[in-house]
């Protein structure tokens, strides 16, 4: 594969920095190359043509864009897999490796597929693979093996990725001549302007045309001076969304692997130039066939010989200036085959891995090992498919064409037309202003929309549309396959063969033909096959190419990374205020939602027992706390919560449950009324976010009439559960201004006053089910406040509890959890609050559904149930079943009680299953079926409730 | 992305609002029907054309009903919600 040196004499317009050499090694040898290589060229300098084998036979492959979508030029770089060879730049101590080959890049087990490539036609693997359908597995772990694609390690650490938002009035897509132009005419006009390229340097195809580089140069600077214009190189276009949401992947950002910014452009302008095509003929693939422009860009900007002796196909003047570039670098030409008088080459013959000779059309066979093509464009309109414009072929001119955009979106270049440079300048100019414009009256339009802007800004309209010329269209051959057949998608390894078969099959669109051989569906994603697959169907189905049309481009454009696309974690983490303590008495972390909350302290059951038999504290900040004022707050409570709130008295405090308009459980929590026109409530801690929207929902579209102030207050306050017999004992030591009498504060209650000096609110209510106050401090005095708690009951045994000793006694209390205990379909009767729901209310959300299901019968209910076998605690999410092994219902909650020595659950169960003292079956997860009674109360210990009570 | 017409905080991303659906009008609790009630709950015009929708804007944390053409996606007309004219939606 090495044939020594290929490296040339210094080129005008080089972009390597001789003076200094990076080494790195390929497939474990070592190479050497220049700042400014690109993998593949330094790679091909040092005699190296074959990069890859290919997706599905494993030929061998070469350079054959030497641009960002080189099929062949695939490669693994470090732990980084599938990147692009002819793209990247190389650096010093680069570890590369070729894909696509096992064992090894010269030899090839797989190769040997392409022994019996006449059996892996079109559909080979949907055919063959399909059946027996029991030996898939084994299939399967043979074909990985022999999948395209690099390799991660699982432990592999890639850099950061980021996200960035922009607001440019302008993003043109594209940095050759038309697009800095039209950027720089926008800019001019007043627009900022966003100009994104996707090789590592502007000017497009200039750049490798040493007789404009002194022009180049000058619209380059100009770009670069413009304080209007930021340019991005090594970025990519990747898609245009709904008002022109542009997603833009920057590679070269510093100190991040990959950026996704999303830009919200008032005006996009698409100068994606064009894309050369290859043509179909036998042998087309093999290391040496290259594209006219890939020749170029080796010869002038790496300085990199191509090959020896050159047969060069041209249809057009990109093809003749490869000739001239091919002479000035001293690669003989065998023969200038002119497609424009119907002359073409058939087949290049020779070894895997190179060419020997060349058979022309005339029958005459000319020795070479360069094949250069120039046989005509692709046109990318990939940004504008997404804006909605379906292009339209163009036999003259041998390409498609945009027909229908936008107002917010514009083209210019070669995607446009074609022209001399001046033609293409003035109408990229053209394009510029009037871009300018139309964003400028745009930017105006949106400012306007701001109703809290000072005053529209005035109307300066007066600057009328820009006419924009029409760009000539010249005359191309129209050249796709020769009379040979050969590769269409590099990618995939799909040839006209295939796709002529697929055709015979019946896949007689090119849709379905696309997606029986898989042809446009590879890395390249249609850039370089798109239009060959569309025209060898256009010929096997006997229409023509404007007839079959092109199949639709979606995004992205070129490839993203997963990681570009999730950016870097928004995500908050919440904690306590009185996080600090609990770390430092070595609280286990549990994830619950945003928050961090202690699971328990080391032992969650002696945590229970501590508070049934002296005093416990919790934290509950998560609690989600809405701080409600005016004088319709109670007619807003009797329209969200099911039971009754109108006679709720100032100092009273009121359980509530909240259904959805189709009767299901929402939410649940306590309610305080703190004064007239003032009351508190509680959500639990994951609807917090939902609660205050429906609230708001219900204030702001049903009844925008009645007076009601809503504030979110669950982070502004620091808030604690002190529960168990010594309770009061406790806080009289350290409360003033509140009466802790059971007389003068009795259970459903809140109090104001003050706590270890603090102002607070003090709720009675009873969660454990033992004599508990929950206390509201605020937030930034939590943590002193909990330590006085601590303190002053000391001597009481006072500890801590954490979330898992609270659900132990809640479940003893037979408390259910919404979202654990009920289901996103079980309506209000089914949890068992029949006590609670009103349905004699005039109104409240989900009344009718609550009706209607009263009226009913069939529907599940929560019970409690308790193992027959005190010792067996089922897992939750056991099934609960009848004796043919259908399923009744389930286990919703699971613990082994401290206090009563036995197992408890809350489960869901059919209807004519929940009468109390009714024996169920469990199914455990082993298959074990384990008998559990239903209990006549909720409540495991403690139904009528007078330890809360006392 | 959309751009979304907040009646209060101007032009903004999609991402930045919820939408909450096809604007609908509650009927009566008192007098609805099962069919009438389930069809508020559930059935959708969702008609390729013209519609009328609320948003609930995260920014402001308001609710406001837009006028949305869903084939062009191109927004007529955002306002606040309420009940300015009876024979409106909500």
């Amino acid at each position: 594969m090495s044939s020594g040196s290929r490296r040339l004499t210094p080129q005008a317009v080089e972009v390597i920095d001789r003076a200094n050499s990076v080494g790195f090694t390929f497939d474990g040898r070592s190479y050497s190359g220049h700042p400014g290589d690109s993998i593949v060229s330094a790679l091909l300098a040092s005699g190296v043509t074959v990069f890859s084998r290919s997706y599905k036979y494993h030929r061998p492959r070469g350079v054959l864009t030497a641009g960002f979508h080189d099929p062949g030029c695939m490669m693994q770089v470090g732990d980084e897999p599938n990147v692009r060879g002819s793209h990247r730049l190389v650096e010093d101590g680069m570890v590369v490796s070729s894909q696509n080959r096992w064992p090894s890049l010269r030899f090839d087990v797989a190769a040997a597929n392409h022994a019996v490539g006449r059996f892996l036609t079109a559909g080979f693997y949907y055919k063959t693979f399909i059946k027996p359908q029991p030996l898939w597995p084994a299939y399967e772990k043979i074909l990985s093996r022999f999948a395209p694609g690099g390799r991660m390690s699982a432990d592999s650490v890639h850099g950061r990725y980021d996200h960035r938002f922009a607001h440019p009035d302008v993003v043109v897509a594209g940095g050759g001549p038309a697009g800095m132009l039209a950027a720089l005419a926008a800019a001019e006009a007043g627009a900022t302007v966003m100009l994104v390229e996707e090789e590592h340097a502007l000017g497009g195809h200039l750049r490798y045309e040493p007789s404009q580089h002194k022009d180049l140069a000058t619209i380059v600077g100009r770009v670069a001076g413009h304080p209007n214009i930021e340019v991005l190189t090594d970025s990519v276009v990747t898609g245009r969304y709904d008002d022109n949401w542009v997603a833009i992947c920057q590679r070269n950002h510093p100190g991040v692997f990959e950026r996704l910014i999303k830009a919200r452009a008032k005006v996009l302008v698409v100068a994606a130039g064009l894309v050369e095509r290859p043509y179909v003929f036998a042998g087309n693939d093999k290391p040496g066939v290259m594209l006219s422009t890939a020749v170029r860009r080796l010869i002038n900007l790496w300085a990199v010989k191509p090959g020896e002796r050159a047969v060069v196909l041209t249809a057009n003047t990109t093809g003749d200036a490869a000739v001239e570039d091919l002479e000035r670098a001293g690669v003989a030409i065998a023969a200038v085959v002119d497609g424009r008088r119907g002359h073409t080459v058939v087949r290049a013959r020779g070894p895997k891995t190179g060419v020997k000779s060349v058979e022309l059309a005339d029958g005459s066979t000319v020795e070479a090992d360069l094949v250069v093509t120039a046989v005509g464009w692709t046109a990318p309109t990939s940004l504008l498919n997404m804006a909605g414009d379906r292009p339209r072929y163009d036999p003259a001119a041998a390409r498609f064409f945009a027909c229908d955009l936008p107002a917010n979106v514009l083209a210019t270049g070669g995607i446009t037309g074609d022209g001399t440079l001046d033609q293409l300048a003035e109408h990229a100019q053209a394009v510029g202003r009037e871009a300018a414009r139309r964003s400028l009256t745009t930017r105006r339009q949106w400012q306007a929309a701001r109703p809290w802007a000072a005053s529209p800004q005035p109307e300066t309209d007066d600057v009328s549309p820009q006419a924009i010329p029409d760009l000539p269209r010249h005359p191309h051959p129209e050249m796709f396959r020769s009379t040979s057949h050969g590769i269409v998608d590099f990618s995939e390894d799909v040839s006209s063969k295939d796709l002529v078969a697929a055709v015979a099959e019946g896949f007689n669109s090119i849709e379905l033909a696309k997606r029986y051989t898989t042809a446009t569906m590879g890395p390249t994603q249609g850039k370089l096959e798109t239009v060959n697959a569309v025209a060898v169907v256009a010929e096997a189905i006997d229409r023509t190419i404007e007839d079959v049309g092109t199949t639709v481009w979606r995004p992205p454009y070129a490839p993203i990374t997963l990681g570009a696309l999730g950016g870097r974690s928004h995500e908050p983490t919440r904690y306590s205020p009185m996080q600090s303590w609990h770390q430092a008495n070595g609280a286990k972390p549990l994830v619950a939602g945003q928050w961090i909350r202690p699971d328990h302290y080391g032992d969650p059951e002696a945590e229970v027992r501590n508070v049934r038999e002296n005093v416990g504290i919790i934290d509950v900040t998560p609690l989600g706390k809405l701080d409600l004022r005016g004088p319709d707050v109670s007619r807003l409570l009797e329209q969200v919560y099911v039971n009754r709130w109108a006679k709720l008295g100032v100092g009273g405090v009121r359980y509530g449950v909240m259904c959805a308009e189709d009767g299901v459980v929402l939410d649940d929590g306590v309610t305080g009324r703190l004064a007239d026109d003032r009351y508190l409530m509680t959500t639990t801690s994951s609807g917090a976010g939902t609660v205050w929207e429906w609230v708001e929902n219900w204030l702001q579209t049903e009844h925008p009439d009645w007076r009601v102030v809503v504030t979110p207050m669950t982070t502004s306050y620091a808030s604690m559960n002190v529960a168990g017999p010594k309770v009061r004992t406790l806080l009289e030591r350290i409360v003033e201004d509140i009466d802790l009498s059971p007389d003068a504060f009795g259970y459903m209650n809140v109090r104001q006053g003050r706590i270890a000096g603090v102002d607070c609110f003090m709720w009675r209510i009873g969660f454990t089910g033992e004599l508990s106050y929950e206390i509201h401090v605020p937030a930034g005095y939590g943590l002193d406040v909990w330590e006085a708690i601590l303190e002053a009951g000391a001597d009481l045994g006072i500890g801590a509890f954490g979330v898992e000793a609270q659900r132990i006694m809640r479940l003893e209390k037979g408390h259910f959890i919404v979202g654990q205990d009920t289901d996103g379909l079980m309506q209000g009767f089914s949890a068992g609050i029949d006590w609670l729901i009103k349905l004699d209310k005039d109104d409240f959300a989900g009344k009718p559904e609550l009706t209607w299901q009263s009226q009913r019968t069939g529907d599940v209910r929560v019970v409690a149930l308790q193992p027959v076998d005190g010792t067996v605690v089922p897992l939750e999410a056991s099934q609960i079943v009848d004796g043919s092994g259908a399923i009744m219902g389930r286990v919703t909650s699971s613990r082994m009680s401290p206090t009563l020595g036995r197992s408890i659950c809350l489960g869901v169960v059919a209807e004519n299953l929940a009468t109390a003292g009714s024996v169920v079956t469990i199914r455990l997860p082993d298959g074990d079926l384990v008998k559990a009674r239903v209990m006549e109360h909720h409540a495991h210990f403690d139904p009528e409730g007078t330890r809360l009570r006392g | 992305m959309l751009l979304v017409p907040c009646p209060w905080c101007g032009p903004r991303n999609a991402s930045d609002l919820r939408y909450v659906g096809e604007t609908s009008r509650r009927p009566d609790p008192a007098s609805v029907t099962p069919a009438e009630w389930r069809a508020y709950l559930y059935d959708h015009a969702n008609p390729a054309g013209p519609t009328t929708e609320t948003w609930y804007c995260r920014g402001c944390r308001r609710f406001f009903v837009a006028e949305r053409d869903t084939v062009t996606n191109v927004f007529t007309s955002s306002r606040p919600p309420g009940r300015q004219n009876p024979e409106e939606p909500r």
